[in-house]
């Protein structure tokens, strides 16, 4: 690991002005720390972010539930308003990787890395979610953007994510056996007016199936996406799945998640 | 007094490895001590061209960098094997030179060409990452089943072939093949496996200038045959002057028998930088350059008649050498494969041939369980395919075939002692509930799963002996074990044993035989292990060696004790010597009934007089003290045998498999301490399920490790497993006084073959390799339905 400058600045705005392009922010580190240990990246600044008060907690309303960036998986896994509010949020992130990695990871890092087998974007994606940020309030559809990459600027911070209560939601997830990470991640949420259906897993970034959200928002059952195939041409292959497994995979969580609805 | 031998004794060492007490050899710092970073190729195969060490040396904090020139300068040897095999043609193995430090050639991702200390660890980083190496890459030969046609990489071993070794007859084997009703054909690959210790590899070395001895705090598995390997062959020091100290080890499995690059490299280097050294792997380091396990290709047939008699088997196997040929890396594939080959059956002829290859990967050698394995899941898969072609229900054929008499005399080498197969198998059907799995496979069905059942039978040949046999075979050492039991003057005892305990509780498990032995509290036997200045010598632990042979020797070491305790006593008695019984630390006088307890002896043999009256305890031709010494070698191996059963269940959706239930019931002779023992199994079982579902060690074509983090590699974990239902049977070793035979090695031994035949049951009897992992499940499952629909 090479040397680094460590700052805990106090607030959102003495975090934003430290940062610069060969600076990290610093939150549950489960992606941060391994790559600078293995040299895959260097920093000049490490900005832990940790210490800001204001971007830990959850709030919950009629409507929609707020997570702020630095609030952990156990934490989220463990509340009874998520629980309450969108059992699928809660379950999600208690089936994130394995204990030592819920315990520290946070929903912040987790989108701004937005690795593409995260569980947490399937989720935003499916929930209408609306990323706070220091400076303006993001979409999901806007805020995931490729492949590692985010709609975030420099010295952009994620202050929390905001997601839209539906009527009801299901996470299905098959882990890779190693990493625990997401082969396929399938986030069904049925809303008033329509069904989404976020994969994750699957490509270079999460994404929103529209044939299979088109299905079940004009009938919302299993039946309606019997048997449906999905194209596994822009899909992933890699040595843990090759891309017709994924496509099966993401039918058939698809169809279990309208299941556990 | 209760005998200690056969009761759940807690363990002495957990209180201080759950208080995070343990001492292993990164927590040993040495004043003024430097920091090693070896560099490491980064290809399978290449010429190194040059290797410029200038702009490290100037690097800060840079103590000095040192490169295979100046090793070879200072005639330091390299890495050896340790059994010399010979091909079928009478030509002996080919073993090309391992040095410690590549010069010329580096033979796989990760092989060290440099090293560089420095003040502090990140300091030594830096300096690591300015060494210049220039490269000329070549054309890796990764593939085993390949390398025999591909481009030699070692100047001298012609089609990268070790050696083409036969066991057994072929003629004979024809004969027996051309009389068969039906002959079963498998053809197998036993998955390379990375073994994955929790504790990576390290060592701190400290030269001392005043006395010139190095002392080398190392991660192994066997301390002693480390100094002889450095010293006779590395050429570091003299044994002498070479103290090899293996602390808290935190697990092995194999992977720490050798004397590894870094340890020979880190203790020239001390004493040629005068400074200590310190070196811990990171885990990138233990994936690439530990020793793997298993990785052969094997096809293998058995001749039956229709009622399911074996007649002949054939086992044509390829096994990975990896880069270069190690200490357990040429015998592996073939005395402890080939004759294990044949099971637990009676097969009137066989043979088993095996070409050893070197491929540009990391060195292969013993891993738990090293070619008992392999063997076991060969002629297990075959008798269960047998089984299903033949109509005959899987528990019935394996009967039908085990021997009826002990000794049972194999076709290829062993003799086995003692042993029940049938006992073990009925036990084992008994406690499966094997005669309900038609209902539960019923009712698996009905959920849209497919559950199927495996069953497999084995024999493990262990704690391998007698060392003339063995060294008649090529091994280059003896097996036998030594002990010391060293008495204090105030009756503490010290039990030191060559033996090396890295998660087996020998603390504990020693302390219990040897207090029955001497009749003292176990709490007042302290067993010292892991450090060559202290005791005899060792040939350390690994292959299921430590209880049936150095246990043996502590046995024998405390029955001299006794006898010498017994002299003594009579002598204080003023009895003969026949008339002294020794019984629960007592020595009594028959007829007197006057009696001394063993720690008066001691104190006596120490302080061997009394005031006012010159009168010695000791009798005329014995010396003072009370300490002895045993060598033993034992006269055969030690056979554990017995039969797993289990079940799984499939998602054919998802081809996820499901481990249901687990059996296993199995004959270790004696049992010492059946929690132990329980845990042991345990942990084999969960390796040996590693192996069949999860476990996938994978290079690409150009010899690149894919799977050199826990990220990729799968090591199973809890929620992998179901609760092990366990069960023992015994028959008693006769090859050691005690009667017991390993434990350590079963678990992974047979598990393997048991739970890839009750996958492949499931799957209506198609064959899948190893790892079964999910994908290929499913694609089978997807045949499955496909030819069904067909049958329909
Ligand atoms: C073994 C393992 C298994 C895992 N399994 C899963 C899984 O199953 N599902 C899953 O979804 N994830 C999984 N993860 C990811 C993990 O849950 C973390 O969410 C992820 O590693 C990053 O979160 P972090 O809080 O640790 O971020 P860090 O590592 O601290 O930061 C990651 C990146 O995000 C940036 N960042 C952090 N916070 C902010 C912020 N508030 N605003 C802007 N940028 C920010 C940092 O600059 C950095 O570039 C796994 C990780 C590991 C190591």
């Amino acid at each position: 690991m090479k040397t680094f400058n460590y700052h805990t600045p106090k607030d959102v705005k003495e975090a934003s002005n430290l940062a610069s392009t060969s600076s990290a922010f610093l939150a549950g580190g489960m992606t941060t720390i391994p790559s600078l240990k293995l040299g895959l990246a260097t920093y000049k600044d490490i900005i832990d972010i940790k210490s800001i008060k204001k971007l830990s907690g959850i709030k919950v309303s009629g409507k929609s539930v707020t997570i702020g960036a630095t609030t952990k998986h156990a934490e989220v896994a463990a509340s009874k308003e998520v629980q309450k509010a969108i059992p699928a949020l809660a379950k999600l992130a208690g089936n994130i990787g394995d204990a030592q990695v819920r315990n520290r990871g946070t929903i912040g890092g987790s989108i701004s890395n937005n690795d593409p087998s995260a569980c947490y974007p399937s989720a935003c994606m499916a929930l209408n979610a609306v990323i706070h940020t220091n400076s303006r309030k993001i979409p999901a559809e806007k805020f995931f953007t490729g492949m590692f990459e985010t709609a975030l600027k420099k010295g952009e911070l994620v202050e929390a994510v905001e997601f839209q209560v539906p009527e009801k939601a299901d996470y299905q997830k098959h882990p890779n056996p190693a990493s625990r990470y997401a082969i396929i991640g399938v986030f069904v949420a049925k809303h008033k007016k329509e069904v989404n259906v976020a994969v994750t897993g699957a490509k270079s970034c999460v994404y929103i199936d529209k044939d299979l959200s088109k299905k079940l928002s004009s009938s919302f059952s299993s039946s309606a996406i019997e048997g449906m195939k999905v194209d596994d041409s822009e899909m992933n292959s890699d040595m843990h799945a090759s891309s017709e497994y994924r496509a099966n995979l993401v039918s058939l969580y698809a169809k279990k998640a309208v299941e556990a609805c | 007094m209760a005998s200690l031998v056969g009761s759940r004794v807690e363990r002495k060492e957990d209180g201080r490895f759950l208080q995070g007490k343990g001492r292993y050899t990164a927590d040993i710092n040495i004043a003024n001590q430097t920091y090693a970073i070896f560099v490491r190729s980064p290809h399978a195969r290449a010429k190194i061209k040059s290797v410029d060490t200038s702009k490290a040396l100037k690097s800060s904090g840079v103590v000095g960098v040192l490169t295979g020139k100046e090793i070879a300068e200072d005639k330091i040897g390299g890495l050896i094997a340790g059994w010399a095999i010979r091909s079928e043609d009478g030509s002996e193995m080919k073993v090309p030179a391992n040095p410690p430090l590549a010069k010329d050639v580096a033979n796989f991702v990760g092989e060290p060409i440099a090293v560089v200390f420095a003040e502090t660890l990140d300091e030594a980083k830096e300096g690591a990452e300015k060494v210049k190496v220039d490269y000329k890459v070549l054309k890796a030969v990764v593939d085993p089943a390949d390398a025999m046609k591909s481009e030699a990489i070692h100047d001298g071993v012609d089609k990268n072939l070790c050696y083409d070794w036969l066991l057994g007859d072929r003629k004979a084997v024809d004969e027996a093949f051309a009389k068969a009703d039906k002959i079963i054909k498998v053809d197998l690959i036993n998955n390379r496996l990375v073994p994955n210790a929790m504790e990576p590899r390290a060592c701190v070395v400290d030269y001392n200038t005043a006395s010139e001895e190095i002392t080398l705090y190392t991660t192994s598995q066997n301390p002693h045959l480390s100094r002889l390997v450095m010293s006779a062959f590395g050429g570091v020091a003299p044994e002498n002057k070479l103290r090899v100290v293996a602390p808290d080890v935190g697990g092995g499995f194999g992977s720490k028998i050798n004397v590894y690059n870094e340890e020979i490299v880190c203790s020239w280097a001390s004493k040629k930088i005068e400074r200590p050294i310190k070196w811990v792997a990171e885990r990138t380091e233990s994936f690439l350059t530990d020793t793997h396990g298993r990785d052969h290709v094997t096809h293998a047939e058995l001749a039956v008649t229709k009622e399911g008699k074996f007649l002949g088997f054939k086992n044509e196997t390829i096994a990975n050498l990896g880069a270069y040929a190690r200490v357990f890396g040429t015998v592996t594939p073939t005395y402890l494969f080939g004759p294990c080959a044949t099971g637990v059956y009676v097969i009137p002829a066989a043979y088993s041939n095996v070409k050893a290859v070197y491929t540009n990967t990391a060195p292969v050698d013993a891993y738990r369980g090293a070619g008992r394995p392999e063997a076991t899941y060969t002629i297990e898969r075959l008798v269960e395919k047998a089984a299903m072609e033949l109509g005959i229900d899987k528990t019935e054929i394996r009967m039908k075939n085990f021997p009826t008499e002990f000794p049972f005399k194999q076709t290829l080498v062993h003799t086995v002692d003692s042993g029940d197969y049938v006992a073990g198998l009925e036990k084992a059907k008994q406690m499966a509930d094997y005669a309900g799995f038609e209902a539960r496979r019923k009712k698996s069905e009905v959920n849209g799963k497919l559950r199927g059942i495996g069953v497999s039978s084995y024999f493990e040949a262990c704690g391998i002996a007698p060392s003339a046999a063995v060294m008649s075979l090529g091994c280059g050492v003896g097996l036998w074990e030594s002990a010391e039991v060293r008495f204090n003057p105030t009756g503490q005892i010290s039990v030191f044993t060559g033996a090396h305990s890295h998660g087996q509780s020998h603390q504990t498990t020693f302390a219990q035989i040897a207090a029955d032995e001497l009749g003292v509290p176990m709490e007042n036997i302290d067993v010292v292990h892991g450090d060559t200045d202290k005791g005899t010598f060792g040939m350390g632990t690994y292959g299921s060696r430590s209880l049936t042979v150095g246990g043996i020797a502590i046995v024998n070491a405390c029955k001299k004790i006794v006898a010498k305790g017994k002299r003594v006593a009579a002598k204080m008695l003023e009895v003969n010597e026949d008339e002294i019984e020794f019984k629960d630390g007592e020595f009594v006088a028959l007829k007197s009934n006057k009696k001394k307890t063993i720690g008066e002896i001691a104190f006596a043999c120490y302080l061997p007089g009394q005031r006012d009256e010159m009168k010695s305890p000791i009798p005329e031709g014995d010396e003072p003290g009370l300490i002895e010494s045993s060598f033993f070698d034992p006269a055969n191996f030690s056979f554990p045998a017995g039969s797993h059963i289990c079940e799984v269940e499939i998602d054919p959706d998802t081809g996820n498999v499901k481990v249901e239930k687990y059996t296993a019931v199995d004959d270790f002779g004696r049992i010492v301490n059946p929690m132990i023992v329980e845990g042991q199994v345990h942990g084999g079982i969960a390796q040996g399920i590693g192996q069949a579902l999860h476990e996938n060690t994978q290079y690409d074509e150009t010899g690149q490790l894919m799977t050199a983090s826990y990220m990729d590699y799968t090591m199973p974990r809890a929620d992998n497993f179901p609760e092990f239902n366990l069960g023992f049977t015994c028959t008693h070793a006769t090859s050691n006084p005690l009667g017991v035979k390993g434990c350590g090695e079963a678990g992974a031994i047979a598990s393997p073959p048991t739970v890839m035949n009750a996958v492949i049951d499931a799957l209506g009897g198609q064959e899948i390799s190893m790892p079964a992992t999910a994908e290929k499940v499913w694609k089978a499952c997807k045949t499955l339905k496909k030819s069904n629909a067909k049958a329909a």
